[in-house]
């Protein structure tokens, strides 16, 4: 293979397998922020454990998230240098600030976050982690927003000494359209993994029947969540759909396998033969919809492969501008059947537990634990749809993928990048999935330990320490000089460590 | 001052940043043998970069961001040409995240001590190949026309490399080491100093070293427009290196910080001044040389950058030195909490428990009565 295709298989592996766990700490950030806050307003220990419980899920799926993430960073530089040389003046710019607006709040507040629960205000500590979770949404935003620009450059015009193309609107890079409803699209399924994540888990206390009493409320919460969530995500979908439609109708035409032009065009959920409708061995047909997707009318016009690909000879010159059939139009279909298999299950769920029933059948509640795998498909299916409907561009009618790859790596070179990241991720997603799993079975920390861990911050303590090391906080003037600080001071346990 | 100027100077700040800030926690990583010897003590060396390492990093995240959108062709060339020592630094970064994390959530004391070897290992590698890869940067690559890196591995392997790297890792480490002296106390910061006062005295020999023979490059002092600033820089920072050892002797662990802080400040201000305008010269093609002109994105992204960093950074400043400030105590090894399964795993050589240590009784007393509150609070 040459230093292109391994290049891409690195971009491939490392950004579906970073994008497991985004959607989870999107997600979980909100959801710990909520019931922390949900906790100083009840004052119910109940809140806290849950709190806890969670944070526990929450940090592990963070910290490979974020070392993830560098890598996501660093290799548009290693193996797609010709890339970041053409496109540098306008992605730089949301990646620098994604980096300023957004990494510096995750790191830093999540920091005093996890060691300050003793040190810090309780409403204060509750902020740092809605600071947390609003750090996750602008990550997520600036750097959909770069990649809106890979799919439907706007704002830019171009060099005539380079034919590089130069930043010229930064609005219209961060605000386009595709941009907004991407953002928004991505926000809802990042609901959509969490609130089942959430299902899930406690799917597994009610099945182990051990405190039910506060995963019931979870399941049945977390299940109006992921209906709620669902519902906005197929709205969502939908108007991405109708904007693809438009700005990249390559993509839209590859996610039907759709060769011809026509009208009131039917989709198809399932079909067996050779995708170019030439020798269709069996499909199932829902007429009109691959219209309505596209257009909002359910006899709407959908350009079909063939005219686009006669369309971009013209403006692009000979070449083929087809994405892969087969991998758009099935992961299309995996993107959509884990999104309506979840909605259904949201709402199955919600029918079986109505009005304080509570399923009794095994069977239901191990559905339910494993219905968390179907976010995680959906999410990978839809990237891979989204990018891979979006070749052979790079930046779409600008620059090919083919174009965009480091000259000076060498296969060999890009080969031991591509076989240590690979060998390093599969020995994380083993530890990772052994830690969730001990971090579940061991369940939500009791009451004692729980109320322990906010140290001198225990607000349902009302022993002597709880009032008066308040005050050795921000303001305590040891330590910052002396060698030791305080006999008192240098004794007090911490109420986290690593 | 030009934008492009402007901007360089700002990724220079980034940079100097990141390894002031991440230099100790790199130091503090890979000093985990010698310093924190005990599972304790180890542990209290990780407790106190606990909070404020992830902050750190970005720094650098932050740093090739800014790289990436001011001077594209700087990063594109920089990250395609030292692809082998940066695979390793992040898959070293991967790591040691990872570790921080993950070696509390174990049950064996087997699991801690693993994840103490990842943290040891990849604290120190990246602070030799950071040395490395900027002492390659000065020293120039071989570049051709097209701003392509031309060379190969051993281009970064190069005696002058060499040198940076040894002195990257004896600085990092005594900025770790100083770091510890402030931020502990008593055995832990005994055994601080024992590493600060070699890693010092040697790391300032080393630095001397690579400030006198960067004057041979590109004709000295009189080849580049900065080198007489890069020259006292660089000779500031050698003294104040000399300066930390002896502060730290003295005892005096503020003062001693702010020294090899001083220090790293120093060496990476050395070496941004002295390239400067350049950002990466050529060793072969002369038309190879990427310059603060030729590397940097259109006036119109600089001036938008210009100005969020404008507003940004202000806040990030703030925010961060508002976290030492709350994390700004001392950390003994009776303050560490036991983790579940240490018991059962205590080693011979473990740090001794003193059996009149006041946070076990303590601290059963404080959450007996918070759960009595609670329960009370609950009915």
């Amino acid at each position: 293979m040459d230093t292109l295709g391994i290049a891409r298989w690195q971009f491939g592996i490392t950004t579906v397998y970073h994008y497991l766990f985004v959607p989870i700490t999107i997600g979980l950030a909100l959801f710990v922020a909520i019931m922390e806050t949900t906790w100083l307003r009840t004052r119910n220990p109940d809140h806290l454990r849950v709190t806890k419980f969670f944070s526990k899920l929450f940090l592990v799926n963070f910290a490979i998230g974020v070392v993830t993430g560098i890598v996501q960073e660093f290799q548009f530089g290693m193996n797609w240098s010709s890339y970041s040389r053409f496109v540098g003046d306008v992605f730089g710019a949301p990646l620098a600030m994604e980096a300023l607006l957004a990494f510096f709040i995750e790191s830093t507040f999540l920091g005093l976050w996890i060691f300050g629960w003793d040190k810090l205000p309780p409403k204060i500590h509750a902020a740092c982690m809605w600071m947390v979770a609003f750090g996750t949404m602008a990550s997520a935003y600036f750097i959909l927003a770069a990649n809106s620009f890979m799919q439907h450059p706007v704002g830019i015009e171009l060099n005539p000494d380079t034919g590089r193309p130069m930043l010229n609107d930064i609005g219209a890079v961060l605000f386009q359209k595709l941009q907004l409803i991407t953002f928004s699209h991505v926000m809802t399924t990042a609901w959509m993994t969490t609130a089942v994540l959430i299902v899930s888990v406690s799917a597994w206390f009610m099945l182990k029947k051990r405190e039910t009493k506060v995963f019931r409320p979870l399941v049945k919460g977390g299940l109006w969540a992921l209906l709620v969530a669902s519902l906005l995500t197929f709205v969502t979908g939908d108007l991405q759909g109708k904007v693809m439609t438009e700005v990249q109708p390559m993509k839209m035409a590859a996610a039907e396998a759709l060769y011809h032009d026509a009208d009131g065009a039917s989709f198809s959920l399932i079909s067996i033969g050779t995708l170019d409708s030439s020798e269709e061995v069996w499909a199932i047909r829902v007429p009109k919809v691959l219209s309505f997707m596209a257009t909002g009318n359910p006899n709407g016009h959908v350009e079909g492969i063939n005219n686009v690909q006669q369309r971009y000879e013209q403006l692009y010159g000979p070449g083929d501008y087809k994405p892969n059939i087969p991998v758009t139009y099935w992961m299309f279909r995996f993107m959509m059947g884990a999104g309506f298999a979840l909605l259904a299950f949201s709402i199955v769920g919600l029918w079986l537990m109505r009005r304080g029933r509570t399923p009794k059948k095994k069977v239901v509640w191990h559905l339910a634990i494993i219905a968390f795998t179907a976010a995680l498909i959906g999410n990978s299916t839809g990237w891979i749809f989204t990018e891979m409907g979006r070749q052979p561009w790079t930046v779409v009618g600008m620059f090919e993928t083919k174009d965009s790859v480091s000259p000076s790596v060498s296969p060999g070179t890009a080969l031991i990048s591509l076989i240590s990241l690979t060998l390093v991720y599969a020995v994380l997603a083993v530890i990772e999935v052994g830690l969730m799993l001990k971090t579940i079975r061991k369940g939500l920390p009791d009451e004692e330990e729980a109320l322990r861990s906010l140290g001198k911050r225990n607000p349902l303590s009302d022993s002597a320490s709880g009032g008066s090391r308040d005050g050795d906080g921000p303001d305590d003037p040891d330590s910052a000089g002396g060698a030791g600080g305080t006999k008192k001071d240098a004794d007090d346990v911490l109420a986290f460590a690593y | 001052m030009t934008l492009n100027e402007l901007w360089f100077a700002l990724i220079a700040v980034l940079w100097i940043g990141y390894f002031a800030l991440e230099g100790f926690d790199f130091g503090v990583g890979m000093l985990l043998p010698p310093v924190g010897r005990t599972p304790r003590g180890r542990r209290v060396l990780i407790n106190t970069i606990g909070p404020v390492w992830d902050g750190n990093e970005v720094w650098l995240i932050t740093a090739a961001g800014a790289m990436f959108a001011a001077f594209p062709l700087w990063y594109a060339t920089l990250f395609s040409g030292a692809y082998l020592p940066l695979l390793v630094i992040l898959l070293c970064l991967i790591v040691r995240g990872v570790a921080f994390e993950y070696r509390g959530k174990g049950s064996t004391s087997q699991w801690r001590r693993n994840w103490d070897i990842a943290i040891t290992v990849c604290s120190l590698l990246p602070s030799i190949l950071w040395g490395i890869i900027f002492g390659s940067i000065i020293r120039g690559v071989p570049l051709d026309a097209e701003h392509e890196f031309t060379g190969s591995l051993g281009d970064y392997f190069a005696p002058f490399s060499l040198l940076t790297g040894l002195l990257t890792f004896l600085l990092f480490a005594f900025h770790g080491a100083v770091f510890l002296r402030l931020k502990t106390t008593g055995e832990v910061r005994a055994r601080a100093l024992r590493v600060a006062l070699p890693t010092g005295m040697l790391g300032a020999v080393a630095y001397l070293a690579m400030v006198i023979w960067m004057q041979t490059f590109r004709d000295g002092i009189g080849g580049m427009q900065l080198g007489a600033t890069s020259l006292v820089v660089g000779l500031v920072g050698v003294v104040a290196m000399a300066a930390g050892v002896v502060l730290a002797k003295a005892g005096r662990d503020g003062w001693a910080f702010t020294a090899t802080a001083a220090s790293v400040v120093a060496w990476a201000t050395s070496i941004f001044t002295a390239l400067y305008p350049m950002v990466m010269p050529s060793s072969s093609d002369p038309a190879g040389t990427l310059t603060l002109v030729n590397a940097a994105s259109g006036h119109y992204t600089l001036k938008v950058m210009s100005w969020v960093a404008l507003f940004l950074v202000p806040f990030v400043l703030a925010y961060q030195a508002w976290t030492y400030w709350v994390f700004r105590k001392r950390i003994s090894t009776k303050q560490i909490p036991p983790t579940p399964g240490e018991a059962q795993d205590h080693h011979p050589d473990d740090d001794p428990i003193d059996p009149t240590d006041p946070s076990g009784p303590n601290r059963s007393e404080r959450s007996t009565s918070g759960a009595g509150a609670a329960s009370s609070g609950g009915s």
